[in-house]
């Protein structure tokens, strides 16, 4: 354990406030309720240490990690939608659009003729879009009064045919490097989105805890009503929140063209809604709003990750880790009521 | 089951939450078809026994003997087979769903294995005819008025045939005329056989239904007497704990009349707010604190949410701060200086699972935010000083609002508005279903902002707080003003007068100014 190639260790540190509670506090039972997700992960940590060969590697760091980057990208957004009460379907869909943008713009003649606006513009203009679209959710939901589970399955379903039309339902393969740095390269051996992963993480966290505008989230998300006779902008709040959900997946949706060199709008981000929304489930923010953990949902989409991981290196089939991947969400939602019940 | 024993006793309850007493030897019997009362500030502990007894708690100590025997209810539901029914203050209905299918939910009339719609009509219809209600039960709850609501869900229990009903602050929503019908009702209940424990905060209802009365203080059962044989300033006394001389002195908070009115803060001219208000019409001037009465559904809860533009009116003039504005959101009238307590604190004051430095700084953060970063230690000093200020009782600042007595997060939201300097301030049934202590406090509070030279526009179904407190009274009948009243005029019988008699419309410029 004094290794310091120890895996994960920036998720942990990130925590240290947890940690030290759990010093201040006596009830140890409590604790690992409340903090089922950091749990669950350090004692994976210690199975995997002990048991699965070749664990305590940079390559199996750096493999979980960059699988994990795009799921806690778009947890972010998720969290903070999660934290109004609301929720967003459209985000895998959002990244297939990005993710259809983005070499459009390189491979075309004007980002063939002048190539580092070309490359500025095919991470800039995918980006934005997505954050368009999430703002029109927003509009969508806030204009009308529309649930925004049934909103948002209005892009959920339209974004991904919206990307196969600009694409013509090709696929687009392509070699770039500069472009590519955003899911194959490296910062002092840190995968490159793993930073982005790490930075949105600590900004949205930081931006919930200090800003006006998160401290307004979570009072959207707690009462509505109470918000809004406080004077606090509802529906500007929430329009917001849902434009950030649609940048945190088109950046998302960005990583994964890098790093399969190639643009499938009928692929990219599949399922990705759903893989989001159990981790900040798992993560520890519950549904009904007004609380709100971004490093819970990095946790929670880690715990999930390892998780699978530590199946297939001891030769479990990945359906079956479909199956614990299940149960995990459910033990989450289990020791999340047992937590507030207590 | 012998004669002489008491049809509900509950002796020695203990019950501990985190090592802390909630009750401490409490005791509690009611006699078959009695109307025992239940009184006693907020935090006093009768909820907790009333939970124990029903089964919502577990007790750690003590014996519950109810209908000859020893019982252990492991939830409301199985108390509810068990003959004990209860109606909690806030209505624990479907609003969706039809009258007579929240009647009979969870136990509906089935022919061929399907729902017998007609037979659970009819017998809910029936029900409600006893409550002297006539509406039509194939209506989704949620289209009447919240005392129809309360009554549906006094008929519900009504239904389940209990020996014992009770009834947790059950008038709190209601206005007179329903109250006398829910007396009655009680009456019937009490000829049939049928025991009721009847907790209220509302003295004076003890004495017009309750044979006994019991105190509690601390978790503790104070003091057990026949109605007859105690009058309102004993039973006060118990219940605060405090000596009678200190309580004679006065019965509200408000003492005297303000000063010299300032400068008009609001006025409000022919106000039309959908089908409920006609032609509302008040002014409040600054150190003023003007009373708004009325029976529930008289328009004021909705003249008061127009002016701050929580629903905006349809038509009519509003000034505020002498600017005529027509406030779409809350946020318009609270940069003009506004602010609002409304009457339903759970619903739509406290975000539950906020800190109490949170909830006080709600309306105040923007001012608080410098390029969108929240100052901690100003937020921090504010909070501080209006907890000082308005000595609200909390573990600490980061304590979550909602678990906080009633009367503390009445003063958090008092607090959340103080601090953000405001000019009118609209407090919609500022004292409801809080303790009588805290009342006090609060009631003093609010003079003491109105000698400052804030003005007040004060809601209230209590007579007693308007009488004593307001320097002029608008009383609203219907939805049209009818009735504006200086302070030396406005006496119980002169508000209760107006009420009844729609007298015609009144100018803001009345008789007599200022």
């Amino acid at each position: 354990m004094t290794s310091a190639r120890f895996p994960l260790t920036e998720a942990i540190v990130v925590d240290a406030q947890a940690i030290a509670r759990l010093r201040a506090s006596p009830n140890v039972a409590g604790f690992l309720r409340r903090y089922a997700a950091l749990t669950g992960l350090v004692a994976l940590l210690a199975f995997n240490f002990a048991v699965t060969p070749n664990f305590t590697t940079w390559q199996t760091l750096n493999v979980n990690l960059t699988q994990v980057a795009t799921i806690v990208i778009v947890s972010v957004g998720m969290t903070l939608v999660i934290a109004t009460g609301g929720i967003d379907l459209s985000v895998g869909s959002l990244m297939a659009i990005s993710g259809a943008l983005a070499p459009l713009i390189f491979l075309s003649p004007f980002g063939r003729d002048h190539a580092t606006m070309g490359i500025i513009l095919a991470f800039v203009v995918p980006v934005a879009v997505a954050g368009l679209f999430g703002l029109f959710n927003g509009w969508f939901i806030t204009r009308f009064r529309v649930q925004p589970i049934v909103a948002t399955l209005v892009l959920f379903i339209a974004g991904r045919g919206i990307g196969q039309v600009i694409t013509n339902g090709n696929l687009q393969a392509f070699k770039n490097p500069s472009f590519q740095f955003i899911g194959l390269g490296r910062i002092f051996g840190v995968p490159c989105q793993v930073l982005i992963m790490l930075a949105l993480v600590a900004g949205a966290a930081w931006m919930l805890r200090r800003t006006l505008f998160g401290r307004q989230i979570l009072a959207v998300g707690g009462n509505e009503k109470a918000a809004r006779l406080a004077g606090i902008p509802v529906a500007p709040v929430k329009r917001w929140v849902y434009a950030i959900s649609g940048l945190c997946a088109g950046i998302a949706g960005l990583v994964v063209v890098s790093i399969n060199s190639s643009s499938d709008a009928n692929l990219v981000g599949l399922g990705m809604e759903l893989d989001a929304i159990a981790a900040v489930a798992v993560g520890g923010t519950p549904f009904t709003g007004g609380r709100a953990t971004v490093v819970g949902s990095l946790l929670g989409a880690l715990l999930i990750q390892l998780l699978r991981y530590t199946l297939l290196a001891n030769g479990v089939p990945d359906a079956a880790a479909l199956v614990v991947k299940g149960a995990i969400i459910a033990g989450a939602v289990w020791s999340q009521q047992r937590s507030a019940a207590s | 089951m012998p004669l002489s024993s008491p049809l509900l006793a509950m002796r020695n309850i203990d019950k501990r939450f985190l090592g802390a007493h909630a009750l401490a030897a409490a005791t509690l019997e009611v006699e078959p078809a009695e109307v025992m009362g239940l009184v006693g500030q907020n935090g006093a502990g009768k909820s907790t026994l009333i939970k124990v007894l029903t089964g919502a708690h577990r007790k750690d100590a003590g014996t519950i003997v109810f209908w000859g025997k020893e019982i252990e209810f492991a939830s409301p539901q199985e108390a509810q087979r068990g003959g004990i029914s209860t109606i909690y203050q806030e209505i624990n209905l479907i609003p969706y769903r039809s009258v007579a299918e929240n009647i009979f939910l969870g136990r509906e009339f089935r022919r061929y294995g399907l729902l017998d719609w007609r037979r659970m009509n009819g017998e809910a219809a029936e029900l409600l005819r006893r409550f002297a209600i006539e509406i039509d039960v194939r209506r989704p709850l949620m289209e009447f008025s919240t005392a129809i609501q309360q009554m549906v869900a006094i008929a519900r229990a009504v239904s389940f045939k209990s020996r014992l009903v009770i009834m947790d602050e059950p008038t709190s929503s209601l206005d007179e005329r329903e109250v006398a019908v829910l007396f009655d009702v009680i009456r019937q209940l009490r000829a049939e056989g049928v025991s009721v424990i009847f907790i209220t905060h509302r003295l004076d209802e003890l004495y017009q239904i309750c044979d006994r009365v019991t105190v509690m203080r601390d978790g503790r059962t104070v003091m057990v007497s026949a109605i007859a044989d105690v009058d309102k300033l004993h039973l006060i006394a118990a219940m605060l704990g405090r000596d009678l001389e200190a309580v004679r002195q006065r019965s509200t908070g408000f003492r005297g009349t303000s000063g010299a009115a300032g400068g008009e803060v609001l006025a409000a001219e022919r106000l039309v707010i959908g089908r409920k208000v006609r032609d509302a019409r008040l002014e409040v001037r600054a150190g003023q604190i003007v009373g708004l009465a009325g029976l529930l559904g008289s328009g004021r809860t909705e003249v008061a949410r127009a002016i701050f533009g929580a629903d905006p009116a349809d038509s009519g003039v509003i000034r505020l701060m002498g600017k005529t504005v027509s406030p779409e959101e809350p946020a318009d009238a609270i940069a003009l200086g506004v602010g609002f307590c409304t009457e339903d604190r759970k619903v739509e004051g406290i975000v539950p699972d906020m800190s109490v430095r949170e909830n006080i700084t709600l309306a105040l953060l923007p001012r608080l935010t410098r390029a969108g970063i929240v100052d901690e230690a100003r937020q921090r000093e504010v909070v501080g000083r209006f907890i000082a200020r308005l000595a609200i009782k909390t573990a600490n600042i980061e304590q979550k609002v909602r678990e906080l007595s009633g009367g503390n997060q009445q003063k958090v939201m008092l607090a959340r508005w103080l601090c953000t300097d405001p000019k009118l301030l609209i407090l919609d049934e500022p004292t409801r279903g809080i303790d009588v202590g805290a009342k006090v406090e609060i009631q003093s509070l609010i003079k003491e902002l109105a000698d400052q030279g804030l003005g007040v526009l004060m809601i209230s179904s209590e007579l007693e707080e308007i009488v004593e407190g307001a320097d002029r009274v608008f009383v609203l009948s219907d939805g049209r003003t009818v009735a504006n009243l200086p302070h030396a005029e406005a006496t119980g019988p002169a508000i209760m007068a107006a009420m009844a008699h729609d007298v015609g419309p009144v100018s803001v410029d009345g008789s007599d100014r200022g």
